[in-house]
């Protein structure tokens, strides 16, 4: 297994370092990451790989697809690796936005096992990037709930903590978001000052 | 009752009859809601097709060929209900090889007899001179664009593959890889080739149109098994296609096309560069007026017929391009994806 060469073509390199880890840690020792992916196959050429993984939304995409097929300078065919047999990994593949595709002849059973490592890393990789979405955006109602507190504070003559419960009691009367109503009171104080 | 659709598309000019179907109300007459995704690759929209994250796409008539035979990729049989385009390609040289080949011409460049014959004399002289050898690009290994250029270098019996490199390179990535020198030439869609011009990098040696009058090109492809399970859906975005295809027909609303297409989440380029396309105003490069050429890209009502017969063009290119060992035994599978029934129906 370590003497396969396995090139990772990934404008996004936080995630192709996480796919390399993963890569790794399945036993495989080669590993090329590409980022920069003007002039691809000449970047094939020089490498020679035997596994090449590409991220799906690099439009390099397309120079990979049978390009032995026109040109005969190409040394070694390039093959996308699909499973005719098996259409629930091609559909997991495409929804977590991976190909891979082969240069020469490659057991299937083997590019199946790398096929899924990069699934899974794709998908986790897609997981950590919603949650930083989920933190950024709580960061950001906690903020807007705190100038609204300031505030409610301010133009009632309110201590803090009074100033909230009164922002909790409005949101549970009118059957809204605690951030919904501290959005309220910020636009309303922005349009009355 | 309203259905929704979702339809893949690359940013190109011939995409235009699925912008103006969704964005200037083609659609919604027809009780559809179109939602349009865009995307990077051809090879993306094929396989997003295959596993139903799409409805329809885009597509490049001889890939949803080569899929439905399975070559290149999964076997994933394809339906055209409707074609989208005809011609809107064109041969773009760099300002070199251009230069090299006016020396070389016996006779007019504009003459892709001459032209080819030129472009021969330079393979020769690189071969003799142990150069490497020229290098040219389409956009997709199953493309009008990788047929065309094999046809035209067939004209002075250059082999697109043996005597001179094929390199596929999307449409975004052409004019870098022209000027860095990667390429010598290309053939790709519109705006690309004006682009590579206007740039400073290239000369547009032919449009497709010119080398092969009514070139088939792009088409609207569903998965062959949903076009006769969702009759309906095809019917009804058939419909509001063919209603866009007359209106887009019209010159007088090609501004408002221009603008539609222009548009940021769509083709997100200049409104100026695509009027002038749609106008067939095509700038030359290599100190050459510009010029028009008329039905330089179709998307006329008479241009989206998906004809069986167009089929056979590209079964032979493909053969050409040693895609294929030979057309006979694919010609039935391949000219049964062109449904002019399913587009005469609606």
């Amino acid at each position: 297994m370590p003497d396969l060469r396995i090139l990772i073509v990934d404008a996004n390199e936080v995630r192709a370092a996480i796919i390399e880890e993963g890569l790794r840690e399945a036993g495989y020792r080669e590993l090329i990451r590409l980022s920069a992916t003007t002039g691809l196959v000449a970047a094939i050429e020089a490498n020679d790989p035997d596994v090449v993984v590409i991220d799906l939304e690099d439009p390099s995409r397309d120079a990979l697809a049978d390009m032995f097929l026109v040109s005969r300078h190409v040394r070694r065919p390039i093959t996308m690796f699909v499973d005719q047999s098996d259409s629930a990994s091609i559909e997991e593949a495409v929804e977590a936005g991976v190909s891979a595709y082969i240069v020469d002849g490659l057991k299937k059973e083997r590019m199946k096992a790398i096929l899924q490592t990069c699934i899974s890393r794709f998908n986790a990789f897609r997981r950590l990037r919603e949650e930083l979405d989920e933190a950024r955006s709580q960061l950001e109602d906690r903020k807007v709930v705190d100038r609204a507190k300031g505030i409610v504070m301010r133009l009632k003559g309110l201590p803090e903590d009074e100033a909230y419960a009164l922002m909790r009691r409005t949101a549970m009367n009118e059957k809204r978001k605690l951030v919904e109503i501290a959005r309220s009171i910020v636009t309303a104080a922005e349009v009355l000052k | 009752m309203t259905l929704h659709l979702r339809v893949g598309f690359l940013p190109l000019v011939d995409a235009a009859l699925l912008v103006a179907a969704a964005d200037a109300g083609f659609a919604e007459a027809q009780g559809l809601v179109l939602e349009l995704v865009r995307d990077v690759s051809w090879s993306n929209l094929r396989d997003k097709l295959h596993v139903r994250l799409l409805d329809a796409a885009h597509m490049l008539s001889p890939a949803a060929i080569a899929s439905t035979l399975g070559i290149g990729g999964v076997k994933a049989p394809m339906a055209v209900p409707i074609g989208l385009n005809l011609n809107g390609n064109a041969i773009t040289v760099s300002l070199r090889r251009f230069e090299e080949m006016a020396r070389a011409a016996d006779g007019d460049l504009a003459d892709p007899q001459v032209s080819a014959h030129a472009l021969a004399k330079l393979v020769a002289r690189r071969r003799a001179a142990g150069l490497p050898p020229l290098t040219f690009a389409a956009v997709f290994a199953f493309s009008s664009h990788t047929y065309l250029l094999g046809e035209w270098m067939a004209k002075a019996g250059i082999s697109l593959g043996e005597d001179v490199r094929f390199e596929v390179v999307p449409p975004v990535r052409t004019v870098e890889a022209l000027s860095s020198g990667q390429v010598d030439g290309f053939c790709a869609g519109a705006p690309w080739n004006s682009l590579a011009v206007t740039a400073g990098v290239g000369a547009i040696l032919h449009c497709g149109a010119e080398l092969r009058a009514d070139c088939p090109e792009k088409v609207l492809a569903w998965r062959a098994d949903d076009v006769e399970r969702r009759g309906e859906a095809v019917s009804r975005l058939n419909a509001a296609l063919v209603e866009a295809s007359r209106w887009a027909g019209s010159e007088a609303n090609w501004p408002h096309l221009a603008q539609l297409l222009a548009a940021p989440e769509r083709l997100a380029t200049r409104a100026d560069l695509i009027e002038a396309v749609l106008n067939g105003e095509i700038v030359s490069g290599g100190n050459r007026a510009p010029r028009h050429v008329p039905g330089y890209i179709r998307i006329d009502r008479d241009a989206i017929r998906p004809d069986p017969a167009q089929a056979d063009w590209l079964l032979a290119g493909m053969v050409r391009a040693g895609q294929l060992p030979d057309a006979g035994a694919a010609r039935e599978t391949a000219r049964a994806i062109f449904r002019l029934d399913l587009f005469d129906r609606g």
